[in-house]
């Protein structure tokens, strides 16, 4: 019998057809999907016709996204989308296009092409979040990515994995990124010390299994930041049900073996946990909310792969019904997908924050990158439930931008200062 | 591209936690798009030192020294290697590497060796000898040799073939 194992390690070896594996080992393995957007969709494939070769190496493993520049804010970006337009046309590429678009991270999940139990790579920091399936996902750079969609395997370091016990039920006004940004904060992100790099993050426990879908997808969200190579949190009777009718194959569902070793074991008793809040100018810069209440704030938005979900949208719309922005505050929602953008407009959602004064957007990583729909003047403060908040991130080298949990920025848009959610629950 | 088996020239040191935006700051990458390894490179480690990718292309450093976590900001993006090779730097010695810049230097041909201890035992311009094969850094101006892990074979093999699409091209023939 192989030696116990934890689940990532026992995904890489059966990827790479071995028995077992151990951390710090590098294995070639099958790669089960690989998915780009139009920010790097060009390497990417610049990478692949120097391949030399004619096509991918499984139509239905391979995917581009149209979620950065999108629509393309400028002429530039309108001829790089006709330019990825026409080699996903030329090598049979599935494009996620305009209409018919969303944040790659959540629609990979979303559309039922990731399933538990498979190795997943994104051209993205971000992509860790996937790993709410119970698959290893990680980020990779173009190389990577051309590389896996032309032949279907990776070279890759198996990792030690830390396991992460979430104990407790998360109090109100708390929702599951603020796990992981108090531990971001610890651990550092991989701007500074990352502590976790190269690691995966083995999430488990109580409250991680009465998580919904969203709320997985966006704990492993938040871990990309610290520099781990994975997020993954094994598949039980939630995600089945979410895969029901949605996953695109056969799959199956690995767990970690008892006895399997980890580098760094840590339990955490949220029951008393509060909101955390990420301050200027890096995502390991946390603060519990109770330290930054009162500051002052210009724009509020929910919106990107961490949190722009229809748990979030739900979240805001019960803190803001039959309440109102304060004026002076611009409050943006920009839902993750067109399905969550439909959802959240029929099931009254979007009347809700309309009536309070948000501006409803389209589905774009705009509001998370600077390149769109939020946009800051000097001097000018943003609440966000986004992933990052480096200086000059979202416009003027003089802004500031915070991260927060969706509550957390709906209350906080109706004082137009940072404010407790639980105020309004 | 084939690789020396020993790689000379000249040190340029920088701190700890260099990340992604200090290597090739936003502008540059900013636009999407293809990867142009000389116009990168003239823009190399910009946002640390604007006048480094100037000299480096004029021979005058060969390695980029660094402290901890080189590379990082979670960049998934090639630039930063891109314009790092582009202005001619033959090998990254770290005390740490980001997770993201370790595999794409790889996968793109540049050597990425990490060391404890080297940012606070080499000066800009010292001289110093790189054997990857031996897992041996010399210091040929203070004298100070370093041992580190050498990398794995396959990892050596992707680096002798000038990077990964070049190794899988010349595997499939």
């Amino acid at each position: 019998m192989a030696r116990p194992m934890t689940v990532t390690e026992k995904i890489m070896a059966r990827s790479a057809g071995l028995k077992e594996v151990s951390p710090g080992q590098i294995i070639t393995a099958k790669i089960g999907l690989v998915y780009t957007t139009d920010f790097q969709a060009k390497a990417v494939f610049d990478h692949f016709k120097s391949l030399g070769v004619q096509k991918v190496f499984d139509r239905e493993k391979v995917l581009v996204f149209f979620d950065h520049f999108t629509p393309p804010p400028d002429v530039h970006y309108a001829n790089l989308h006709n330019d990825i337009r026409k080699m996903a046309k030329e090598f049979h590429v599935h494009l996620y296009d305009v209409g018919r678009h969303g944040i790659m991270h959540h629609m990979v999940a979303e559309e039922g092409y990731l399933v538990p139990g498979i190795i997943a790579v994104g051209t993205d920091s971000h992509t860790l979040t996937g790993g709410g399936i119970g698959a290893v996902v990680m980020g990779v750079g173009a190389t990577d990515a051309a590389i896996a969609m032309a032949t279907g395997e990776l070279w890759m370091r198996v990792p030690a994995t830390v396991r992460l016990e979430i104990e407790g039920a998360l109090p109100k006004g708390t929702m599951s990124r603020d796990i992981m940004l108090y531990l971001m904060g610890e651990k550092g992100w991989d701007g500074t010390k990352a502590e976790w790099a190269y690691l995966a993050i083995e999430v488990a426990g109580e409250a991680t299994r009465n998580m919904s879908m969203d709320s997985r997808f966006a704990l492993c969200n938040l871990a990309s930041d610290t520099g781990a190579k994975n997020a993954i949190i094994e598949a039980d009777d939630v995600s089945e049900r979410y895969l029901k009718g949605r996953a695109r194959r056969e799959y199956e569902v690995l767990r970690s073996d008892p006895g399997a070793e980890y580098t760094e074991r840590i339990t955490l008793d949220v029951s008393t946990f509060e909101p955390q809040v990420a301050c200027p100018h890096s995502p390991d810069n946390v603060k519990p909310l109770s330290q930054v209440l009162g500051k002052r704030i210009h724009v509020a938005t929910i919106a990107s792969c961490s949190s722009g979900r229809l748990e979030d949208l739900h979240v805001a719309a019960k803190i803001l019904k039959g309440r109102k922005v304060k004026p002076g505050v611009r409050m943006i929602v920009s839902p993750a997908s067109q399905t969550i953008y439909r959802q959240a407009m029929e099931d009254g959602t979007f009347s809700i924050l309309m009536e309070a004064g948000v501006l409803i957007g389209h589905s774009t990583c705009g509001p998370c990158h600077g390149g769109e729909l939020v946009i800051l003047g000097d001097g000018e403060v943003c609440l966000g439930s986004l992933p990052r908040n480096m200086q000059g991130r979202l416009g003027s080298p003089s802004s500031e931008v915070y991260l927060a949990n969706p509550a957390v920025v709906a209350a906080s848009a109706i004082k137009g200062a940072i404010a407790d959610p639980r105020e309004f629950l | 591209m084939t690789m020396e088996s020993v790689l000379k020239g000249k040190a340029w040191v920088c701190g700890d936690y260099t990340d992604s935006y200090l290597i090739l700051p936003e502008p540059y990458w900013k636009k999407a798009g293809s990867l142009d390894m000389e116009e990168l490179g003239k823009h190399a480690m910009e946002g640390v030192d604007p006048n480094f990718a100037a000299a480096a292309a004029a021979g005058k450093y060969s390695f980029i020294i660094a402290g901890r976590n080189f590379g990082g900001g979670g960049k998934s993006i090639e630039h930063p290697v891109f314009a790092i090779r582009g202005a001619g730097i033959k090998a990254v010695i770290g005390e740490s590497i980001s997770r993201y810049f370790f595999r794409n230097a790889i996968n793109n041909g540049l050597p990425v060796l990490i060391c404890q201890g080297i940012a606070s035992n080499v000066k800009t311009g010292d001289s110093l000898e790189v054997e990857l094969g031996a897992g041996e850094i010399r210091n040929l101006t203070s004298g100070k040799v370093f041992k580190v892990p050498r990398l794995p074979e396959n990892l050596m093999e992707i680096l002798k073939a000038g990077g990964y699409i070049p190794y899988i091209k010349a595997k499939k023939v």
